[in-house]
């Protein structure tokens, strides 16, 4: 596990206007990890997950990935670094079909490998296949997330960025991505981040966590210590959530 | 004896009741709205004082036309068409459909004897019945054929359905000759043939097919990229002028000028493009409808340049690929070449296929495209622009090359406009021109280049038609002329069509995206059909 470091994230201050929601952020991510970062509504979890995009812009600190700043580059030159996301609201291009979604991820990769990644995401979601030339707006909810993590895919990504990938869906599918996650992670060394409000699921799934709070990181450690820790179980574990 | 009503009557009322009261409703209605804009008519005498005229017989006329329309409606068409839609008790089936009632063969032959005798005997009907019935006979001959058409199409609906774009094609390209050959034979003459085709092929041909290639042209920045442009006529202008100018000044040839002045509208294109990059929807239509005025604006005051709005005349036709020309006086003009009679419509003709050359490669261009990762990044882009940038695409050249894209083919149709008309003036690029070509994409259905095809001949034929219905005038009084009612007419189709399907013509869009081919794609549809 003493693997190098692939995003670092080193006291990022993110601005709306004039109103700070992150206030110098650390985080790290290491190469094959899955990396859960939880918090309550409006704790700057997604804040952090688009400013990592670029948009909004950090004001202050530095986002590194695998050696390279990426703080001040266009969002389209941060994806070409092989960081692929599952936006917030998955964000599919709803007219288009599975397919042809799939295909907008694959863009990135110039098709080169397009064949092969189309089958190995309809392997991990199997229920795509079934949905290939419907169109992305008529699918489920839990259809698009996979849609949207196929996607991501697609790019041959380093890093996989998940933004609430669980939001919105019942506990069967949930468990459902989150066990495509692990598979992905297990045997292809897929490094992940994920912002979640599902705390449970979240850090039984992570291999490292972060609790965030107001916009600053105030816990961190492997997920084992995290769930087992009373002040996140009482915040965000015994409050309802599974 | 008092007449009672029964209670029954007045809690169900039968569909005559209903009818009347309704047919009622709309001719109050109708007399509200038209008692100023039919009832009162306003003009000035010689003196300039206000002259009002009334109009109440012409008045009544409307309303009584709308309350028997709406009595007829609600009375019989109503009940007619829930009719329709019960099955027979007995054998369990839907009567048959209106279309297969009203296309019945024997009145399909009858309907060809009818219109191949008027046509033959045309030239002699006069004769014998005086003029005034004659015109009413060639309106039953222009019955006929409709009829005979619309039974041919509807016999073979399945295979125009299935075969509609190369049917489309073969159409379009036998079109000028089958004008020719039709009139040649109803005049006996060859001359008078390529003479009266001169309208068809013109008036009909090209000015739909202009309208085509524009729409489709549009149809890259709105309908496949999803940016709304409201002075796209500028390009076209842009084009125009280009042609026009270099043409008159320096004597350049159309084949020349042609790509030069698609990449001139291409570079605008772009200019327009960068300051408009963060903008979408409302706001980038309100900046492209300013754009559209600037160009317009500079065409009328940069005299100079342009002359003004007095604009630019003689410029020279498009020459037989620098082979034949077709000014009569050139040595190598195209009847000295190949020694046949002077006609003017075979410039017509050329540039007809011209047109349907630039069309076929507009549309060949779009379909390439779309399957191209520039087109489908146009069509992401259309549907989340977020959602692209994070995939790695670049939405600023994006952009900028469904701006260009567009752009240039606007500025080709504009320098065949030119060449056309060999005028051209800031008048013919208002923003009408822009809104016509926008409102041809929107009832067509945004992205499908059929849909639009269709959309521009409805559109552009329909308004181009009314100018051939003289027989109007027998009923209106020979001061009637229908062309003035386009605009009107124009709005209510947009109405009916956006009521009736408010996607377009053609709502669907083509998927691009297959999984290896077409038949894998239904083959594990049900294969797998489990939930």
């Amino acid at each position: 596990m003493a693997a190098t470091t692939l995003l670092d994230i080193k006291g990022v201050q993110t601005y709306y206007g004039n109103i700070r929601a992150l206030n110098g952020v650390d985080v790290t991510v290491k190469q094959g990890e899955i990396v859960a970062l939880i918090g309550a509504n409006g704790a700057g979890k997604s804040t952090l997950m688009m400013t990592i995009f670029g948009a909004p812009r950090a004001r202050a600190g530095t986002i590194t990935f695998a050696g390279t700043d990426i703080t001040q580059m266009p969002t389209h030159e941060i994806a070409r670094m092989r960081i692929a996301q599952s936006p917030e609201g998955r964000r599919i291009f709803p007219r288009m079909t599975v397919m042809e979604n799939l295909q907008m991820g694959a863009s990135l990769d110039n098709l080169k490998h397009y064949d092969e990644d189309v089958e190995k995401v309809f392997t991990l979601f199997p229920r795509l296949k079934e949905r290939i030339a419907q169109r992305g707006g008529t699918l489920s909810g839990g259809e698009q997330q996979m849609l949207s993590i196929g996607r991501a895919l697609m790019a041959r990504p380093k890093l996989l960025l998940l933004d609430e990938p669980s939001l919105g869906l019942a506990p069967l599918i949930v468990k459902q991505i989150f066990d495509a996650i692990r598979e992905l992670n297990r045997t292809q060394g897929l490094t992940v981040f994920l912002v979640e409000q599902n705390a449970f699921g979240a850090l039984k799934l992570a291999t490292r966590g972060y609790v965030m709070v107001n916009g600053n990181v105030t816990m961190s450690g492997t997920g084992k210590e995290l769930l087992a820790n009373p002040e996140v179980r009482a915040a965000y574990l015994e409050g309802g959530h599974h | 004896m008092a007449v009672t009503v029964s209670p029954e009557s007045d809690i169900v009322a039968t569909p005559i009741q209903r009818a009347l009261k309704e047919a009622f409703y709309a001719g109050a209605i109708s007399l509200g709205l038209f008692v100023l804009f039919i009832g009162l008519k306003t003009g000035q005498n010689i003196s300039n004082e206000l002259v009002v005229t009334t109009r109440w017989g012409l008045l009544a006329a409307v309303v009584i036309a709308t309350a028997v329309g709406r009595f007829l409606y609600v009375a019989y068409g109503q009940p007619f068409m829930a009719s329709q839609k019960i099955t027979n008790v007995a054998t369990g089936l839907l009567p048959a459909s209106v279309a297969s009632r009203f296309f019945q063969l024997p009145w399909f032959i009858a309907a060809v004897v009818a219109a191949v005798l008027l046509f033959v005997l045309n030239n002699s009907l006069a004769g014998w019945v005086g003029a005034e019935p004659a015109g009413y006979l060639q309106f039953l001959r222009a019955l006929a054929i409709i009829y005979v058409l619309a039974c041919v199409i509807y016999y073979f609906r399945a295979f125009i359905h299935a075969n509609f774009t190369k049917l489309g094609v073969t159409a379009l390209v036998l079109y000028p000759i089958l004008v020719v050959a039709v009139l040649s034979l109803n005049a006996w003459s060859i001359a008078s043939g390529l003479q009266g085709s001169l309208k068809w092929v013109d008036n009909f041909g090209i000015q739909i097919l202009i309208y085509v290639m524009l729409a489709w042209g549009l149809n890259i920045v709105v309908g496949l990229a999803g940016l709304l442009d409201l002075g796209y006529v500028a390009f076209y202008a842009l084009g125009a002028y280009a042609y026009a100018l270099l043409a008159t000044h320096f004597g350049l040839s159309f084949w020349i000028l042609l790509p030069a002045a698609g990449a001139m509208a291409a570079l605008w294109g772009v200019l327009l493009g960068f300051p408009v990059l963060r903008l979408r929807g409302d706001y980038l239509a309100i900046v492209t409808l300013a754009f559209g005025e600037i160009i317009r604006l500079v065409l009328i005051n940069w005299r100079e340049v342009t002359n003004g709005s007095a604009g630019i005349s003689g410029i020279p036709k498009v020459s037989f690929f620098g082979l034949m020309s077709f000014n009569v006086s050139d040595p190598n003009y195209i009847a000295k070449v190949l020694h046949i009679a002077q006609s003017g419509a075979y410039y017509k003709i050329f540039l007809y296929y011209l047109i349907l050359g630039l069309c076929l490669l507009t549309a060949f261009v779009t379909i390439r495209l779309r399957r191209l990762p520039v087109g489908r990044a146009w069509e992401a882009l259309r549907e989340d622009e977020i959602a692209c940038r994070s995939l790695g695409i670049n939405t600023t050249t994006t952009k900028l090359t469904a701006f260009a894209t567009g752009a240039m083919f606007g500025g080709f149709a504009g320098s065949f406009f030119a060449a056309r008309q060999g005028f051209v003036s800031p008048e013919s690029f208002v923003f009408l021109e822009s809104a016509i070509i926008l409102a041809i994409v929107v009832l067509g259905g945004m992205g499908s280049l059929v849909g639009i095809a269709v959309a521009a001949m409805v559109m552009i034929g329909g308004t181009e038609a009314l100018r051939e219905l003289d027989f109007l005038k027998q009923i209106f009084g020979p001061d009637f002329t229908p062309e003035l009612y386009r605009m009107l007419l124009f709005g209510m189709a947009m109405v009916i069509v956006m009521l009736w399907k408010p996607r377009g013509f053609v709502g669907s869009r083509e998927p691009t995206a297959f999984l290896k081919e077409r038949r894998a794609v239904s083959g594990s549809f049900t294969k797998e059909g489990h939930g």
